[in-house]
């Protein structure tokens, strides 16, 4: 029997990085074992832009352009629902987590409290980016094209991925705070369509009643589809001068980094706190 | 003999349910106690305040001489718990679930690979420690989770419910799994609704009813605290089942207890195999035909039902279970 010597010295920081890599693997070995759900993942948003593309495209006039700048206006909108959305698989497999003991497995053990939700998240990131590659093949196929430079691109991919990981934060809350996997599903979904929807995904908020506008523009969801398309060079119709149609790609860094400063240590509490057995 | 885990005053609330009300407990490093006790005798929220998953609302508690409450990343790296799912990843292999616990409780790379390799070995897995974990029976899911509790070595053990929903092979794969680990010095703290489990491998019983201690210690204390041997007598006629009971009250330490319906009749002895050997030759001489006789000592179900005037699988007694986890993924 080998003598146990856990190696402690090194600081709490230093442990974080390592367990978090440690849980992120286990995540990235699942996703190899279940390539049906990753398949899933992918096909979804796909559906996504072709139906939008050719069912509701010629209805919504977003410019001279017709059914080819409605296309090239819903690209960024799909990217920022599908990272919206990917948020919800998040909540359901933390939920399943708590309620197999995995999450107690973890308490027990004397590793990084913030690493199970930190895999989870990185994790569920390097999928986000697997899905906004094919995203961005698919919206090519239908005419969406960037037109910007080639930093600006960089810089409208690099914002997608911090947006979609600090949205998982939240997910990784809400799947926390449910009592088990089918309220999750149900929860999950709930939060994001109001939020993904009021929004200027599909259709520009100049084209909605007067009371939802500013809700709308000021939607954190709104802004990343506006900065992407900024970015891009992709059409902006009826943009205003209001804050966060002047700023928005600062508004939505800012709204980023606040999201992950709020969510996770609210997450990483509720980890800790977290006593899903729950049995007397 | 120093004690490994020691309990005083611990109580906890969910909402308005009072899951413990004010639990003592002492182990003995290098032993196993059982906690028995219904659903909803507060027997897991025990375990999970003493593993640190859980604060207790008052009392404290140390493990292997380390406070759960202040120090609780301390009391992680001694102990192992094994709940009552196997938590363990379904998509992994059974040796992945292994190294992924190894690095999350801190061993080198190399260290967790020959941790497991040896784990894997014990709990006779190797065949099928490289398939996914989906297609493993119930007892191996169990077998490679108690693998998972020890990757650190622990010193102190905790098993909710070990062999809840196993069949009597795979249980008594367990049992020999659990009583080899006591013998090399583990401490273990076990809950159970078997009370044949608690018979078999604690040498002290603590039973928890409603959230309280409502009786402790060995297994013949507790028997003995019930009353002590008792014939049972089994009468071809029922004709002389008045007789057979006459016959045997001056041997009965107790009142005796006559059940028509089966022909039997019940008398509480002392002096063991004496009194047997006694009845036999009384009823001899008073001619009455014995269908079946037979000395039994009191069973831990006697002395559930005798304390708490129900049995100990009876779920719908207790506080409504608190917390959440629902129905799923319990007790198949």
């Amino acid at each position: 029997m080998t003598t146990i010597t856990p190696t402690s010295e090194r600081s709490s920081f230093v442990w974080l990085f390592f367990d978090t890599l440690a849980v992120t693997k286990r995540h990235i070995l699942k996703i190899t074992r279940v390539p049906e759900s990753l398949f899933f993942s992918l096909i979804q948003p796909v559906m996504f832009v072709l139906l939008f593309a050719f069912v509701f495209g010629g209805a919504i006039n977003v410019g001279p352009g017709g059914a080819q700048s409605y296309r090239e206006y819903l690209i960024p909108g799909i990217f920022a629902q599908t990272v919206m959305f990917a948020t919800a698989g998040i909540t359901v497999a933390i939920s399943y987590d708590a309620q197999l003991g995995i999450m107690d497995r973890f308490r027990s053990l004397p590793m990084s409290p913030g690493a199970v939700l930190g895999g989870h998240t990185l994790a569920n990131l390097v999928q986000n980016i697997l899905v906004l590659v094919v995203l961005s093949i698919t919206g090519f196929a239908v005419g969406w094209r960037i037109h910007g430079s080639i930093a600006d691109a960089a810089t409208a991919y690099v914002l997608m991925g911090l947006f979609a990981y600090a949205v998982t934060w939240i997910g990784a809350w809400v799947g926390l705070k449910m009592p088990n996997p089918e309220v999750a599903s149900t929860a999950g979904l709930a939060w994001l369509f109001p939020l993904t929807f009021a929004s200027n995904i599909f259709t520009p908020v100049s084209t909605m009643p007067g009371w939802l506008q500013p809700i709308a523009l000021w939607n954190p969801v709104s802004c990343i589809a506006l900065s992407a398309r900024k970015l891009f060079g992709n059409p902006t119709p009826g943009l205003g001068s209001t804050f966060p149609e002047t700023h928005t790609v600062l508004l939505t860094f800012i709204y980023a980094v606040a999201i992950i400063a709020i969510f996770a240590p609210l997450a990483v509490r509720a980890f800790k706190q977290n006593s899903s057995g729950g049995k007397a | 003999m120093t004690k490994a885990i020691v309990a005083s005053g611990l109580t906890k609330h969910f909402g308005d349910v009072k899951a413990l009300n004010g639990i003592d407990l002492e182990v003995e490093q290098g032993t196993v106690v059982g906690l028995l006790g219904p659903n909803g005798s507060g027997k897991t929220t025990t375990v999970r305040i003493l593993s640190t998953l859980l604060k207790a609302d008052s009392g404290s508690a140390t493990v292997g001489g380390i406070d759960v409450a202040s120090h609780p990343d301390d009391v992680r790296k001694v102990i192992g718990l094994t709940g009552q799912y196997a938590a363990v990843d379904n998509y992994l292999t059974g040796r992945e679930n292994l190294e992924l616990f190894g690095r999350l409780f801190h061993l080198s790379k190399s260290e967790a690979k020959v941790r497991a390799a040896e784990l894997l070995e014990r709990f006779d897995l190797e065949d099928a420690a490289d398939r996914g974990i989906k297609g493993y029976s119930g007892g191996m899911r169990r077998r490679l989770d108690l693998a998972a509790s020890l990757i650190g070595n622990p010193s102190v053990l905790f098993l909710d419910e070990p062999t809840t929903g196993l069949d009597p092979r795979s249980r008594q794969g367990m049992w020999d799994v659990i009583e080899g680990l006591v013998a090399e010095g583990t401490t273990v703290l076990l809950t159970t609704q078997y009370l044949e489990e608690a018979d078999q491998l604690a040498s002290r019983i603590v039973v928890l009813d409603h959230g309280s201690v409502i009786a402790q210690g060995t297994s013949d204390e507790l028997k003995n605290q019930v009353g002590g041997d008792r014939i049972e007598l089994i009468v071809t006629h029922s004709e002389d089942l008045a007789r057979a009971e006459e016959t045997l009250k001056p041997l009965a330490s107790g009142a005796t207890v006559v059940e028509e319906a089966i022909r039997k009749v019940l008398a509480p002895v002392s002096g063991g195999s004496r009194a047997i050997v006694d009845a036999v030759r009384r009823l001899d001489e008073a001619n009455i035909d014995i269908a079946d006789i037979a000395l039994r000592r009191p069973t831990l179900d006697d002395v559930f039902l005798s304390l708490t005037g129900h049995v100990a699988e009876d779920a719908e007694v207790g506080p409504k279970k608190p917390g959440r986890r629902g129905g799923r993924g319990g007790k198949k």
